[in-house]
């Protein structure tokens, strides 16, 4: 038996020393390559600030990386100012602020009411719903124009927030519907002897215990809908439209003028404008949009 | 008890479903409705039967586009989900081992912020930076990170490598957002398992192909199907990114790019719509292979 033991610790720590080497050599390679990619994932990026301070002649010059003869914010007043950077900014908070709200509130009302109540047509209402995620919203574009011409709603932010908040609830409600089951029916049941009503049930009692969940589709939505480009291409065209771009639209569109004027630090410019808000957001609250990212897959 | 349950139902469903009935579910419809008729988008609807899938089967960019779409179908995943595992495991087994538990990499978390953060970024925005990262002259990145004497390389307007330049961009941004997702399944493994496997001297590879491929399957599953959805979009990368929005001489045409123009350029709303048609059904038959064929029995 004692042999036995020694036996097995000896081979042990042969092993660990091996193991350790191979560690070490491993753990070198490791980093090796996770810097590679850190560095091509933050390489454009850098490029993009540094260019932003360039003139065109620096920019031709060849030297990506070089830092730019001197920093003045000219270029970035110029994409405040010329290339409107600005306003197409304020328009994506504004819509993407209202949008999202109401998402949560429809599709929060919607998933509540389909998960927690037993009525006839429950579960082909879910399906309707759910099966909305299996549609590429490619496929209704025509079709959509159409419908939002008919109301008056095109070129508007009521039809462009009406729309986001239509093709976001096939997710939320989702999401939502399954996290909603998951909620304890003791707590609900109490309520409703203590004589609270649907209504305040749900203001009061479910959406605060459905706060994680209601927090990571939240964020999910925000980042979505800041990010849509082919629904505001489509419905905010016609008289006056540039005006109510969206940021997508807009920097999409500075990149083409600058092809046109050659003012490419100008588009530099307006690019890091555009990128450095969300890395401030995003320094912040990283770990929640992570996980409110991912939420949909892990589920 | 339950008084008033149906007006409360009522109540919450009708804002919510009136939305997605009016701009989702009767979009959708309408589409295959029109895929059977020829409409400018003004006028009367004519219908034509099946013309425009005639049409479509003669239609040599269709079959082009369709063979682009299927290089992206079959390289997104392969490529993205290669290195998002490949990542992913060099963050949380690259460590040592300490006090018998093998930690993640120095620094795990600092890679995982930046990793993630492209994800975060606008498609569009993602396509403008790219579209300058990919120039053809010295003012590009990578153009002029090259030896002077090197002939610049022409990325986006050399029509054997535009398809591939699109490829890279898909694959730049996604990896992040899976490297944190197989982040957190591999963190859910136990750690017992790998210390036993360690211990039976198995290497870092055996325990990778070993133990974390097989408990990441159905992780791996969900990620293919997003990123094979990712593959048949694309479309804000080639309209901004690509020569003549998917040229040059169609070699970046993709279903998504024909459909936008069709609708909104040749006024041919229903052969758009036909494809539209022919993108959904390849879209589901694409989600239900994957779910099939890579179908296991959970380990």
């Amino acid at each position: 038996m004692t042999t036995l033991t020694a036996a097995v610790s000896e081979k042990k720590s042969q092993k660990k020393v091996e193991t350790h080497r191979q560690v070490r050599a491993f753990n070198g390679l490791a980093h090796v390559a996770l810097v590679f990619w850190a560095l091509v994932t933050a390489g454009p990026l850098i490029w993009v600030l540094l260019a932003s301070f360039k003139s065109n002649t620096e920019i031709f010059l060849g030297e990506p990386f070089a830092l730019p003869d001197s920093f003045s914010l000219e270029t970035y007043i110029s994409a405040w100012d010329q290339a409107h950077i600005g306003r197409y900014f304020l328009n994506s908070v504004f819509v993407v602020a209202v949008s999202t709200a109401g998402t949560m509130l429809f599709g929060s009302m919607a998933a509540y009411v389909l998960a927690r109540y037993t009525f006839p047509g429950n579960r082909v209402l879910y399906y309707v719903f759910v099966s909305g995620l299996a549609f590429p919203t490619f496929m209704a574009l025509a079709p959509l124009f159409h419908i939002l011409k008919n109301f008056g709603l095109l070129n508007s932010y009521l039809g462009l927030i009406l729309v986001y908040i239509a093709y976001s609830l096939p997710f939320t409600v989702f999401f939502l519907a399954a996290f909603f089951r998951t909620l304890p029916h003791e707590i609900d049941e109490a309520a409703t002897v203590d004589g609270a009503s649907h209504t305040r049930k749900f203001f009061q009692i479910m959406m605060p215990m459905a706060k994680s969940g209601l927090v990571s589709i939240t964020i999910f939505n925000i980042v979505g809908q800041w990010n849509q480009y082919l629904l505001p291409l489509v419905i905010m065209q016609g008289q006056g439209a540039d005006q109510k771009w969206v940021l997508t639209q807009g920097i999409a569109n500075i990149s083409t003028q600058a092809g046109y004027h050659a003012e490419w630090s100008t588009l530099f410019a307006a690019l890091t404008l555009s990128i450095l808000p969300m890395i401030v957001v995003y320094a912040i609250f990283q770990r929640q949009i992570q996980a409110g990212l991912t939420a949909g897959a892990v589920k | 008890m339950r008084h008033g349950k149906y007006p409360f139902i009522i109540g919450f469903l009708a804002v919510p479903v009136a939305l997605y009935a009016t701009f989702v579910v009767a979009a959708y419809i309408q589409t295959f409705q029109l895929s059977v008729a020829s409409w400018s988008g003004f006028g009367p609807i004519k219908y034509v039967g099946f013309d425009n899938f005639v049409k479509l089967w003669n239609d040599d960019l269709f079959w082009k586009s369709l063979r682009h779409n299927g290089y992206l179908l079959l390289l997104l995943p392969i490529v993205t989900i290669a290195l998002g595992l490949l990542f992913a495991f060099l963050l949380n087994v690259g460590g040592g081992s300490k006090g018998g538990m093998t930690r993640g990499v120095w620094g795990s978390k600092v890679y995982r912020v930046i990793f993630f953060f492209p994800q975060l970024m606008a498609l569009a925005i993602v396509a403008v930076i790219f579209g300058r990262v990919f120039a053809s002259d010295k003012s590009g990145m990578i153009n002029g990170l090259l030896p002077d004497s090197w002939a610049p390389w022409l990325f986006l307007a050399d029509e054997r490598w535009a398809l591939t330049c699109i490829l890279v961009v898909l694959v730049w941004q996604a990896v992040g957002f899976y490297v944190v997702l197989f982040s957190a399944g591999m963190g859910s493994i136990e750690h017992e398992i790998y210390e036993a496997a360690a211990l039976d001297g198995a290497t870092r590879v055996t325990l990778f192909f070993r133990i974390t491929l097989p408990l990441l399957w159905g992780t791996i599953q969900t990620a293919w199907v997003y990123l094979g959805i990712a593959a048949f979009d694309a479309f804000a990368l080639i309209n901004i990114m690509t020569v003549d929005r998917g040229g040059p001489d169609g070699a970046t045409s993709v279903l998504a790019m024909m459909i936008y123009r069709n609708t909104f350029e040749y006024s041919q709303v229903g052969y758009a719509s036909a494809l539209g048609v022919v993108l959904f059904f390849l879209t589901l038959t694409f989600a239900a292979l994957t779910l099939r064929v890579t179908r296991r029995d959970a380990v």
